[in-house]
C-alpha cells in the first residue's frame, strides 16, 4: 500500500482525499440523483438544486478533510458549548419553518444547529474519553448521558425527533466503541423500557399518532397511516427488477408523499425492484465498510472513537430510513442520507466523511 | 489522580476499540440481512398482493351515461328530447364545511331553499366522492359568474349535462309519463353497472315501461388518476350504446286537438286505430307538466297537484275506472244475438217499466213512459233499457259475462303502460268474493244498462269499439310504433293480435253497427248532440252514467235537472264511436265527468281526424305580395 510508505504521498493524500471513500460517495450520490430526477417528476429545477447541495457538501467535505483530527479534538469542547447555546437560541428564537423551528437565521446563513450538533457530540465524547482512560467508569458514563442528552432534549423540543433520535445514536455510538458494557446496555434498555409511558407523555401529539399508526398503519389509511401503505405499496409492486425507471406510478401519480426526502427509497424499491433494493443496499455498505477500516486504521482513541462514530451514525440513519420505508419501523422523520433531496442534512454528512477522511490521510503526520 | 499516558493503556483502549468495532460490524450485517429479508418479503413474495394494490390506486374507470332515446310521435314529431344544460355540482368529500360553500355559492348564484333540500336529500343517496347536483340549468350569466369564482370552491364545478325535456308538456303527461333521479327502491332493481352513470330513470308511461330500450348501455373510460383523484389520462374507451329512439304510435296533432277538445273538462279520450289496434291518441284531463318532475319537483308545486279535487296526477285513460252506462248495450246486444234470445226482428212493447216474475220490484226505463215497441235496432238508436232488461233475463249472467271478455273487458288490454287498471266485469262469484253478498237477478238487470258492478277503463272501451269496428277482429292497443337504433332505421313492431270473436252469424255485426249508426242519424237517436253528420259515416252509441249519490237528491227522474247538483255530483257522460263505418280509420272512446259534452267532443275529434282542422281566416295583410292577394288565406 503507497499510503503506508512514509516517504511517499500520492497526490490524494496529500489533498486529504481518501479515494475509495469519495468513490463511494459519488455513486451514492450520482444514483440519488438518478432517483431524484424520477420522484420528482422528472422537475430538473429539483435536480439541479440537489446538484447544488451536492456540490457545497463537496466543498464542505474538502474543507473538513484538510483540517488535522488534532484541531477537532483542541477545538471539541468548544463546537460543543456553542452548539448547545445555538440550541437553546433556536428554541427561544427560532425561525418558524414548517412547523418547527430548527433554523437560525444569521442573516446572511440560516444554520441548523441540531445539525451542528450531529458532530459536536461524539467529537466532545470522543475527546473527553480521549483524556480519560477507558474503560469507562459510572461517572463516566453519567456524565456522557448528560452531554448527549442536553441537545437531543433541546432538539426534540424544536421538536424534531428524528434528529433528536440521530443525536442519540451518534452519542450512545461512542459510547458503544469505548466499551459501554453489555450489561449496562441491557439495564438502558430496560429503563428505556420503564420510561417508555413517561415519553409517551412527553411525545407531540403528532409524534404518538406516528408510533401508534406504524403499529397498526389500516388504523388510519387515509391519515397518518398512507404514507406507510402506500410505501409499501410502492415498494412491493416493483417486483425483482421494477417498474422500470421513470415509470414508477406510486410516486409519479403523487400517491406517495415525501417521494423525494423521507420516502425517497420508495421510489428506487418501484422503479429497480429488489436488484436496485439491494444494489442500493451495497453502496451503502461499501461505504460504511470503508468508514469501519479507517476507524480500525486510526491512531488514537480519539480518531478511532470519532471515525468510528461518524460511520455507525452513517449506518444507522440509512437503516432507519430503510426499515421506516419498509415498514420496520415507526415513520421518524429521518432521510435517506446522501440520496434524500435537502440541504442541510446533505452538508452535515459530507462533513463528516471529510473528517473521517482527515482522520485517514493525516494518519501519518500525527504524533502520539 | 491517574497518569494520562500509558502505553499499555493505549494499546488496550485500541484492542477495546476494535473489538467492538468488530461486533458493531456483525450487529450490522445481521441488520442488512434482515432487510434484505424484509425486502423479499415485500417485492418478491408479496409482490403480485403490492401490484394489485398499486393498480387500485391509479387506474380507475369511469362510467359513461348513455344518452337517453328520443320519443317521437307517429310523424317524427319530437316528444321527448335531451337538452344540454349547466349544472352546479359538488364533490361532497372536497368539501371541508358544507353550510358555509353552500351560503358562498349562493351569494354568487340564487340557491332557492327547494335545490338545498333535493341537493340534501341527494347528498344521502350518493358516496362522498360522487358529483351531486346543487343546482339544475345554470343560466349562462351564472355559469360566467361562477366560473370566475371557481377558484375559491375546490370541489364545486359547472358539469354540461343533458336533461329530459318534454316539448309537449301537459299535452303527452299521461302517456309519457317523465324520468326523475332513481330513488332507492329503483336502485334495488336496476342492474348496478349498467346505471353506473346514469341518475335518471323512467317513472311512469312510455319512459317506464321502455326503459330499458331507451336507456342504452353504459360505457367506459379507463383513466389513470393521480392522488388526489383526478384523471391523468384515459387509457382505454368504450364507447356508451345510446339507448333506442321510440316511435309512438300517437299522432301528437290529434293528441292536441283531443286535449283541446276536452280542456276545461275533467275526463278522459281514446283513439285507436282499428286496423293495427295503435293508439291515435290518450288524454286524460286535466294533466301536469312532466318537466316538473325531471328537476325534481318542488313540495309546494306537488301538494297543489296532489291535493288537487280535479286530481290531474290520476290517469283517467288507464286507471278510471266508470261504469259502463248504455255504451254497454251494443256489446250486450252482440251476446243476444249470438245466444239466440232475440232475434234482429224480435220485438217488444216497453211500457217504460219492466219487472222480474218472481219479484215486485219495478226496474224503470230511462224514458218514463217507454218507447213503445222495440226491435234491437231501435233498441240501440235509442237506448231503451226496457229491451235490455229482457234481453238480460233471457241470457243470464254468464253469457253476458262471456261476451264482454271476448271484448277484453274485465282484463289488462295489454297495452305498452303499466299503470293499467282491469276493470270489473261482474259475476256471482265476483260478488260473493268482493262484496261477500249473493248474486240476484236485479245485478243482471243493473248490469244489462251498465249500471251495476261492471266497470271499464276508456281504454278497454275505445279497444271493444275497435273490435266492433273490425267485425271481431281484436288487436292489443298498444303505443309503439318503431323502435330505433341509432343511426339505423327504424324497427316498425307489427300489431299484436288478440284472439278474434266469433259470431253464431257474422250478419249480426252489421245489424249492431247499423243501429250504431242510427243512434247519430235516425230520428230518435240518443246521438242528438252530436250534430248533424258530416262528410263521413259514423257508428256511435251513447252512455249516460249516474253518480250513485244522486239518489240522496231524490231526482232518478227522466228531466232532472242536472245544472242544479254539485258539480261532482252530476251525471257522467260518455260516447264510443268509430268511423267511418265503411273503412274503419278510427275508434274512440270519450268519457266525460260529471258533464254532457261527451258526443261534442267526440264530434270535434272525429272531424279534425277525417276532415282535418278547422279553417281559420287570416286577413291577408294589404301590402303583401302573395298571389292570392285579397284572398282570405286558408291555414290548416
Amino acid at each position: 500500500m503507497s499510503y503506508t510508505n512514509s516517504n511517499y504521498r500520492s497526490f490524494w493524500q496529500y489533498i486529504h482525499i481518501d479515494v475509495p471513500l469519495l468513490l463511494g460517495i459519488l455513486l451514492l450520490l450520482t444514483l440519488g440523483l438518478v432517483i431524484l430526477y424520477s420522484s420528482s417528476s422528472q422537475n430538473l429545477n429539483t435536480v439541479e438544486q440537489q446538484i447544488l447541495h451536492i456540490s457545497l457538501a463537496l466543498g464542505v467535505m474538502f474543507v473538513f478533510a484538510q483540517i488535522p483530527p488534532t484541531t477537532y479534538r483542541r477545538w471539541a469542547f468548544l463546537i460543543y458549548a456553542v452548539g448547545v447555546v445555538l440550541l437553546i437560541t433556536v428554541l427561544v428564537f427560532g425561525h418558524i419553518g414548517k412547523g418547527a423551528g430548527r433554523w437560525l437565521n444569521l442573516g446572511f446563513v440560516r444554520i441548523q444547529p441540531a445539525e451542528m450538533m450531529k458532530l459536536a457530540i461524539p467529537m466532545f465524547l470522543a475527546w473527553h474519553y480521549h483524556r480519560i482512560h477507558l474503560p469507562l467508569t459510572f461517572g463516566t458514563i453519567l456524565f456522557s448521558a448528560i452531554i448527549i442528552l442536553i441537545p437531543a432534549v433541546l432538539t426534540a423540543k424544536q421538536p424534531d425527533l428524528g434528529t433528536a433520535i440521530l443525536l442519540l445514536i451518534a452519542g450512545g455510538s461512542v459510547l458503544l466503541l469505548a466499551g459501554l458494557s453489555g450489561l449496562l446496555i441491557g439495564t438502558l434498555m430496560g429503563l428505556c423500557a420503564l420510561a417508555t409511558p413517561f415519553i409517551w407523555y412527553l411525545l407531540h401529539d403528532y409524534q404518538r399518532q406516528r408510533v401508534l399508526t406504524f403499529l397498526n398503519p389500516e388504523r388510519d389509511p387515509l391519515g397518518s397511516g398512507y404514507h406507510i401503505i402506500q410505501s409499501k405499496i410502492a415498494i412491493g409492486s416493483g417486483g425483482l427488477f421494477g417498474k422500470g425507471w421513470l415509470n414508477g406510478t406510486q410516486s409519479h401519480l403523487h400517491f406517495l408523499p415525501e417521494h423525494s426526502t423521507d420516502f425517497i427509497f420508495a421510489v428506487c424499491g418501484e422503479e429497480f425492484g429488489f436488484v436496485g433494493s439491494v444494489i442500493l443496499i451495497t453502496v451503502f455498505m461499501a461505504i460504511i465498510l470503508r468508514g469501519l477500516y479507517i476507524t480500525i486504521k486510526a491512531q488514537d482513541t480519539f480518531s478511532r472513537l470519532l471515525a468510528g462514530s461518524l460511520t455507525l451514525t452513517f449506518f444507522v440513519s440509512f437503516f432507519i430510513n430503510m426499515s421506516m420505508v419498509t415498514g420496520i419501523l415507526p415513520v421518524v422523520g429521518i432521510p435517506l442520507p446522501l440520496v434524500s433531496y435537502g440541504g442541510s442534512s446533505m452538508i452535515t454528512l459530507m462533513a463528516s466523511f471529510g473528517i473521517l477522511m482527515s482522520i485517514q490521510t493525516h494518519r501519518k503526520l500525527l504524533t502520539t | 489522580m491517574r497518569k494520562r499516558i500509558a502505553i499499555k493503556d493505549h494499546v488496550q483502549e485500541i484492542q477495546l476499540i476494535s473489538r467492538r468495532c468488530i461486533s458493531v460490524l456483525i450487529m450490522m450485517i445481521i441488520l442488512i440481512v434482515l432487510l434484505i429479508v424484509r425486502f423479499a418479503y415485500l417485492q418478491l413474495a408479496n409482490h403480485a398482493h403490492f401490484t394489485t394494490l398499486s393498480q387500485k390506486n391509479w387506474l380507475d374507470l369511469v362510467p359513461i351515461e348513455p344518452t337517453r332515446g328520443l320519443i317521437y310521435d307517429r310523424n317524427g314529431v319530437l316528444l321527448a328530447e335531451n337538452i344540454p344544460v349547466f349544472s352546479l355540482d359538488i364533490i361532497p368529500y372536497k368539501i371541508t364545511n358544507m353550510p358555509k360553500t353552500l351560503s358562498e355559492i349562493a351569494k354568487i348564484i340564487p340557491i332557492t331553499d327547494n335545490d338545498i333540500a333535493q341537493f340534501q336529500k341527494q347528498l344521502k343517496q350518493h358516496r362522498r366522492f360522487d358529483e351531486v347536483t346543487l343546482k339544475l340549468r345554470l343560466s349562462e350569466d351564472e355559469v360566467a359568474r361562477f366560473s370566475e369564482n371557481q377558484y375559491r370552491f375546490p370541489g364545486v364545478l359547472v358539469k354540461a349535462r343533458l336533461l329530459r325535456r318534454y316539448p309537449f308538456t301537459n299535452s303527452l303527461s299521461h302517456v309519457l309519463g317523465y324520468v326523475g333521479r332513481i330513488n332507492i327502491e329503483e336502485l334495488r332493481d336496476i342492474d348496478p353497472i349498467n346505471y353506473s352513470a346514469t341518475n335518471y330513470i323512467g317513472k311512469l308511461g312510455i319512459e317506464k315501461y321502455y326503459e330499458d330500450e331507451l336507456h342504452g348501455t353504459v360505457g367506459y373510460e379507463q383513466t389513470e388518476n393521480d392522488a388526489s383523484g383526478e384523471a391523468v389520462r384515459v387509457l382505454n374507451r368504450i364507447k356508451p350504446k345510446p339507448g333506442k329512439n321510440l316511435y309512438l304510435t300517437i299522432d301528437s296533432k290529434l293528441q292536441t286537438a283531443v286535449e283541446q277538445a276536452l280542456s276545461g273538462h275533467r275526463g278522459a279520450v281514446i283513439a285507436i286505430q282499428p286496423s293495427t289496434g295503435q293508439i291515435l291518441a290518450l288524454v286524460s284531463e286535466p294533466s301536469y307538466d312532466p318537466n316538473l318532475f325531471v328537476e325534481g319537483i318542488t313540495s309546494q308545486d306537488y301538494q297543489v297537484l296532489q291535493q288537487s279535487t280535479d286530481r290531474p296526477l290520476y290517469n283517467r285513460a288507464l286507471r278510471g275506472l266508470y261504469p259502463f252506462a248504455s255504451t254497454i248495450k251494443p256489446f250486450l246486444a252482440l251476446a243476444g244475438l249470438d245466444a239466440g234470445v232475440v232475434t234482429p226482428t224480435y220485438t217488444i212493447f216497453d211500457p217504460g217499466w219492466y219487472q222480474l216474475n218472481d219479484t215486485s220490484h219495478v226496474f224503470h226505463d230511462w224514458k218514463r213512459h217507454g218507447h213503445g215497441s222495440v226491435n234491437i235496432t231501435r233498441a240501440i238508436v235509442s237506448s231503451c233499457d226496457t229491451y235490455f232488461f229482457d234481453m238480460a233475463h233471457k241470457l243470464g249472467i254468464q253469457r253476458i259475462d262471456r261476451m264482454l271478455e271476448k271484448f277484453g273487458f274485465g282484463e289488462l288490454s295489454g297495452i305498452d303502460m303499466e299503470e293499467e287498471l282491469s276493470g270489473v266485469v261482474s259475476s256471482p262469484t265476483w260478488k260473493r268474493r268482493v262484496k261477500g253478498a249473493p248474486w240476484y237477478e236485479g245485478d243482471t238487470l243493473n248490469s244489462a244498462i251498465g249500471q251495476g258492478f261492471m266497470q271499464t277503463t276508456p281504454l278497454q272501451l275505445a279497444a271493444g269499439v275497435a273490435t266492433l269496428a273490425n267485425r271481431g277482429v281484436r288487436y292489443v292497443p298498444h303505443l309503439l310504433l318503431a323502435e330505433q337504433n341509432q343511426g339505423s332505421k327504424a324497427e316498425l313492431q307489427p300489431p299484436t293480435q288478440a284472439p278474434p270473436i266469433q259470431l253464431s252469424d257474422e250478419a249480426y255485426w252489421n245489424i249492431i253497427i247499423n243501429a250504431m249508426q242510427g243512434v247519430i242519424t235516425a230520428p230518435g237517436g240518443t246521438g242528438y248532440h252530436f250534430g248533424k253528420i258530416g262528410p263521413y259515416t259514423v257508428a256511435a252509441k251513447t252512455g249516460t252514467a249516474q253518480n250513485h249519490s244522486i239518489k240522496n237528491f231524490n231526482m232518478n227522474e227522466e228531466h232532472e235537472d242536472q245544472s242544479k247538483l254539485p258539480e261532482k255530483l252530476r251525471d257522467n257522460s260518455m260516447f264510443i264511436a268509430f268511423a267511418p263505418v265503411e273503412k274503419p280509420q278510427i275508434a274512440i272512446a270519450v268519457i266525460v265527468e260529471n258533464d254532457v259534452t261527451a258526443s261534442m267532443v267526440a264530434r270535434e275529434i272525429l272531424d279534425y281526424y277525417l276532415i282535418g282542422p278547422p279553417p281559420i281566416q287570416i286577413p291577408l295583410a294589404p301590402r303583401s305580395i302573395n298571389k292570392n292577394q285579397g284572398k282570405p288565406y286558408v291555414v290548416h
